[in-house]
């Protein structure tokens, strides 16, 4: 065994190689330009994902927090890096979803340099701000990294696109940037009361008695943080921007960046506004209950392939919000981080084989992808598979997210959200199997597609099927969760 | 004001400017509330520092993209409703 | 990993592996694909064999793994299990060897055969499960399994019963899992235990255990098709013949009823489930169905939907032989879990068989067919009898037992309801024996895909698995008290299984 020791001083060291790696690939990225770029992200995303795996397996073993503090200084002056299980399990989930899709987008782009433009640079830089967002230690440095993962990821959406992109783009910067300023306003105000904006240095200070602008710095930020992850009902941005995007964006996007914010709620939530939240407890829920049913239903009448998945991640956003009022009892945590892992995995597989079925088809339509079943079983099957994860069926990933979900709300006597989840599954095998229904009816006449390069197929079946045996196996995930101080 | 200018204004460059306006609201809070001990505290002047920066570059951005969108679609402001 | 361990993930492995070569296997390699099927088929078998001599041992056959703390995947080859595992296996083979006849020249049997062949591992892990959550996990496998066999032709009216069909199983699964996560949440674990595991649990959640019931029932209760939720079994007619048969004999709603027979005996525990008088309803409802499936099946004139009404009616015989509290009744219901599994599969496969040689869909085509497929036509009649109850086949020791449980359980009128439905029984299956045996052959058949080559009426792989099953009907009938019958492998689960102890009883 390692001496613990040394292991935390090496990890400390991996914690900032997270962020600065990405972003040091990402400046050599936008030195190389569009098709030779992808050849620093890929070992740069592979690096990264045996660091976060070193650091996982460091947090289980010593059972603490990582910390690292940048340059050497530490808070109120400096900036802190803090890994405690809930942060390092949303950092592995991320590189565990960016190194295979950006597998699959060398190959989506292969020959089609001016939709890859900014792809690789912008990539970087999200990564690296995600990786920063789930690290950060203190509220200022959120709103740092939450501003890069925001612009970074309207440039993906914009990069190389057409009008109807661009305009997607400029809705969802809008979107995003007024967000931020709602969370910056907040951070303004709870500076101006205590002085510090460190997380855990604000916590105990905050109390039920605190002042107004206490009170009113809480709901900028709930509210801030809500528009940028979408949920209903400021899910406005979020179809157009998935749903135009390119394949590969469109699944980072999903997979991703959206469950940054919702992992600062949580934290937020947990941390520093833990003894004022409870009282809108109610609020998340019920919001995260209309997505799932308004999501759902759009997500039914969806004509594009790519549209319906963009609703249906509207949809699964309103899971991760319903442990809210969970929160007190034991089990939410693991429930939502569960279901991060699940919609995560299932969602980037889902884009994935969506991107191969247009290119094959030549078309984005719903309707135009009968008798495929035949031609291109490995993709339907990604996609099937990822389908089963995200109705919650076993064995997946999402059915041990929902199995958890559904568990601590009976705990809780919250019984009215055990019907939601339920619901929410029959809703997701509705339009899911719109989808599949549609692949296995005989074609009219016979089906000429064009031909894709198989590795992207089996990148889509491998996020797909990643979601599949997670559920077979969530014992690790559970593990890391349970250290540090989280909550 | 900015709030309702980003949300009620069609034209973009008017929009991208409400965002200024907001910008400049929330970092003047945060510079006021701290001055008002007296003493020059160094941390929030970094803080609004860092928040002009951001705001520089987000606004370079959404310049960017709508001159980009004027010069693909001839429009100067986005359209109603989506499609499914 | 102990060979008690690796056993059962064998049995498994031998239709999980070779479905998945199978499903990378390109369409003209018909031999290769043959080979595989009938390789696994036979391998299960033989390791099914050494299974069941290793249990009347006394052996015990298990495995676990934990996906998250608290809730374990188990396996367990015990007595019920393999009854059920038993059946599976054995008919899987016959109708591995009628589908490969039946499909021979259809589009995508690689595909066809990848999910059969998942679809006999779920039902392998269904009838293995250690406990409600396993059970859950291959229960939802098996619904997801057999969609795509449902909907194999691909046309307008296959995806349409195939959407019928999911719609029930995905609802039923919904309102199962609900008990299962309710009950763990009480309970802390959900392990199939003798005499249940609510022990203990009293008065103050009575009411909830109630509902749990409810919900578990009608969970399984969709796949064993009683009423109301029997709606999607006729529906799924549209598929193969060889679907039908899976689906109706040996799989799906052998799982719903076999998921029945766990619930009331190791879950709730017969006793407690008397105490909280949940017996009553349950046999109610199956009698209901009984009655009901066989009214229906009188006023069908497609065979196939005729059959499949017969299902609704038959598989509730076993519901009923559950809800009755005594060792008879148990008995009764569990060898006729076997018994119908083996009659009705010969039905469908001659049902298959005229289709596919003749032409025939509906009962008015099927004058004179006896002259001309006589072979096929006796196992029909064989096994329509045993479905009456006709002395020396397996329905009549069903019957036997379950008359006898029901007057042990003081439950007379289930006796009216089983003599009920053997005269209905006979009334939508005589008039068939009439027309096929002693009715005038129409002058041209609806479409000869099959001539007639001497006495060779079809195609060997599809005459001799009914042939084989009906054989079997007569068999496990004349033999029901050898040690190798069904029945007696039924008095050693309710022997070690369930209170009260079984006597020596015939």
């Amino acid at each position: 065994m390692i001496d613990p020791a040394s292991a935390l001083g090496l990890s400390e060291i991996l914690l900032a190689l997270l962020v600065a790696l990405p972003l040091a690939w990402a400046v050599l990225a936008f030195a190389l330009g569009p098709g030779r770029s992808g050849w620093v992200a890929v070992p740069g995303l592979a690096l990264q994902l045996s660091i976060a795996l070193q650091l996982a397996a460091t947090a289980i073993d010593t059972g603490t927090a990582i910390h690292h503090q940048v340059g050497g200084w530490g808070a109120p002056l400096g900036i802190d890096l803090r890994g405690d299980g809930l942060a390092l399990a949303m950092v592995l989930l991320t590189q565990v979803v960016a190194l295979p899709l950006a597998l699959y987008a060398r190959l989506f782009y292969l020959g089609r340099g001016e939709e890859e433009a900014y792809f690789w640079p912008l990539t970087g830089l999200l990564v690296a701000g995600l990786n920063g967002l789930f690290l950060s230690a203190d509220l200022f440095n959120i709103y740092v990294t939450l501003e890069l993962v925001g612009l970074a990821a309207v440039g993906l959406v914009a990069a190389g696109g057409k009008a109807p992109q661009l305009s997607a783009a400029i809705n969802y910067l809008f979107a995003t940037l007024l967000g931020s300023m709602a969370y910056l306003l907040g951070v303004a105000l709870i500076h101006g009361a205590y002085g510090t904006v460190s997380i855990a240095t604000l916590t105990p200070l905050v109390t039920a008695q605190a002042p107004l602008a206490v009170w009113l710095a809480g709901l900028l930020m709930l509210v801030g943080l809500m528009i940028k992850t979408a949920l209903f009902p400021f899910h406005g941005w979020l179809p157009p921007a998935h749903g135009g995007a390119p394949a590969p964006v469109s699944a980072l996007l999903s997979a991703l960046v959206i469950k940054g914010t919702f992992y600062l709620v949580l934290r937020l939530w947990t941390g520093p506004f833990a003894a004022i939240a409870p009282v809108v407890e109610w609020l998340p829920a019920a919001l995260g209950s209309g997505a799932i049913l308004w999501g759902s239903w759009r997500a039914l009448r969806a004509t594009r392939i790519k549209m319906l998945i963009a609703y249906s991640t509207v949809a699964q956003l309103g899971y991760l919000f319903l442990i809210f009022p969970l929160l007190e009892g034991a089990g939410a945590i693991e429930a939502g981080v569960m279901q991060a892992w699940a919609h995560g995995l299932a969602k980037a597989g889902m884009f994935a084989a969506a991107g191969v079925l247009i290119r094959a088809t030549g078309q984005d339509l719903i309707g135009g992808l009968a008798g495929v079943v035949g031609r291109m079983p490995i993709t339907l099957f990604a996609f099937g598979l990822a389908g089963v994860s995200l109705m919650g069926l076993p064995p997946s990933s999402g059915f041990l997210a929902k199995w958890l979900l559904i568990e601590a709300a009976l705990i809780q006597e919250q019984w009215h959200l055990v019907a939601v989840v339920l619901s929410g599954g029959l809703l997701a095998a509705l339009y899911v199997f719109k989808v599949i229904r549609q692949a296995f009816l005989a074609p009219p006449e016979d089906v000429h597609l064009a031909p894709v390069p198989r590795n992207l197929e089996w990148l889509a079946l491998a996020l797909s099927a990643a979601s599949i045996l997670l559920g077979l196996r969530g014992v690790e995930l559970m593990a890391l969760l349970v250290t540090g101080e989280v909550g | 004001m900015g709030v309702c200018g980003v949300l009620l204004l069609r034209h973009l460059l008017r929009r991208i400017l409400a965002f200024n306006l907001m910008g400049s609201g929330a970092f003047l809070v945060l510079v006021g509330l701290a001055q008002r001990d007296d003493i020059a505290n160094p941390v929030p002047q970094a803080m609004v520092l860092t928040g002009i920066v951001v705001a520089v570059a987000a606004t370079a951005l959404a310049l960017a993209l709508a001159r980009r969108y004027h010069h693909l679609s001839g429009r100067s402001s986005l359209p109603e409703g989506g499609d499914d | 990993m102990t060979i008690y361990e690796l056993l059962p993930l064998g049995v498994l492995a031998s239709s999980l592996i070779p479905g998945i070569i199978i499903f990378a296997l390109p369409e003209p390699w018909v031999g290769v694909r043959t080979a595989l099927n009938l390789f696994a088929a036979v391998v299960k078998l033989a390791l099914v064999g050494v299974l069941l001599a290793g249990v009347e041992a006394g052996s015990e056959f298990g495995v676990s793994y934990t996906v998250l703390p608290g809730l374990e995947l188990v396996l367990n080859a015990d007595p019920l299990g393999l009854l059920f595992v038993t059946l599976s296996a054995v008919l899987w083979l016959f109708t591995t060897l009628y589908a490969i006849g039946y499909l021979e020249g259809s589009p995508q049997r690689s595909r066809f055969f990848g999910f059969f062949s998942l679809c006999v591992t779920a039902t392998m892990g269904i009838a293995m499960a250690g406990n409600l959550f396993t059970f859950f996990i291959f229960y939802e496998l098996l619904t997801l399994s057999t969609y795509p066999l449902v909907v194999h032709r691909g046309t307008p009216r296959s995806m349409r019963g195939g959407t019928i069909y999911l719609a029930y199983t995905l609802v039923g699964g919904t309102l199962l899992l609900t008990g299962i996560v309710w009950l763990h949440n009480l309970v802390g674990h959900t392990d199939f235990v003798r005499a249940g595991i609510l022990e203990g649990l009293g008065g103050a959640y009575a009411g909830q255990l109630k509902v749990i019931f409810l919900l578990l029932i009608a969970g399984v209760g969709v796949k064993a098709a009683i009423v109301p939720l029997h709606g999607w079994l006729p529906q799924a007619m549209v598929a193969p013949a060889p679907v039908s048969a899976l689906l109706h004999a040996v799989a799906v709603v052998k799982a719903g009823a076999f998921g029945m027979v766990r619930i009331v005996y190791e879950i709730y525990g017969i006793e407690f489930a008397q105490s909280l008088d949940l017996l009553a309803p349950l046999a109610a409802i199956a009698g209901v169905t009984i009655v009901w499936g066989s009214l229906l099946a009188l006023f069908q004139s497609d065979l196939k939907k005729r059959l499949a009404y017969s299902t609704v009616s038959q598989v509730s015989y076993i519901v009923l032989g559950i809800a009755m509290f005594g060792p008879m009744g148990t008995i009764g219901g569990l060898v006729h879990l076997v018994h119908q599994g083996i009659m009705k599969i010969t039905l469908f496969f001659c049902a298959g068989n005229y289709a596919e040689t003749l032409g025939i869909h509906g009962i008015r085509e099927m004058n004179g067919a006896g002259r001309r497929m006589p072979l096929t036509t006796l196992a029909f009649s064989i096994a329509a009898l045993g479905l009456m109850g006709a002395p020396l086949t397996a329905g009549a020791i069903s019957k036997h037992w379950l008359t006898g449980g029901a007057e042990e359980a003081g439950m007379d009128w289930a006796v009216w309801v089983l003599w009920t439905s053997s005269a209905l029984n006979a009334a939508y299956f005589l008039p068939i024996l009439w027309r096929t045996w002693l009715c005038k052959m129409p002058l041209r058949w609806p479409r000869e895909h099959i001539p007639s080559r001497g006495w060779r009426e079809t195609a060997w792989l599809l005459l001799l698995p009914p042939l084989f099953t009906g054989a079997a009907t007569v068999a496990v009938g004349v033999f029901a008290n050898s040690e190798l019958s069904p029945l007696a492998w039924a008095q050693l689960i309710a022997e070690r299984q369930y209170l009260p102890v079984v006597e020596e009883v015939k």
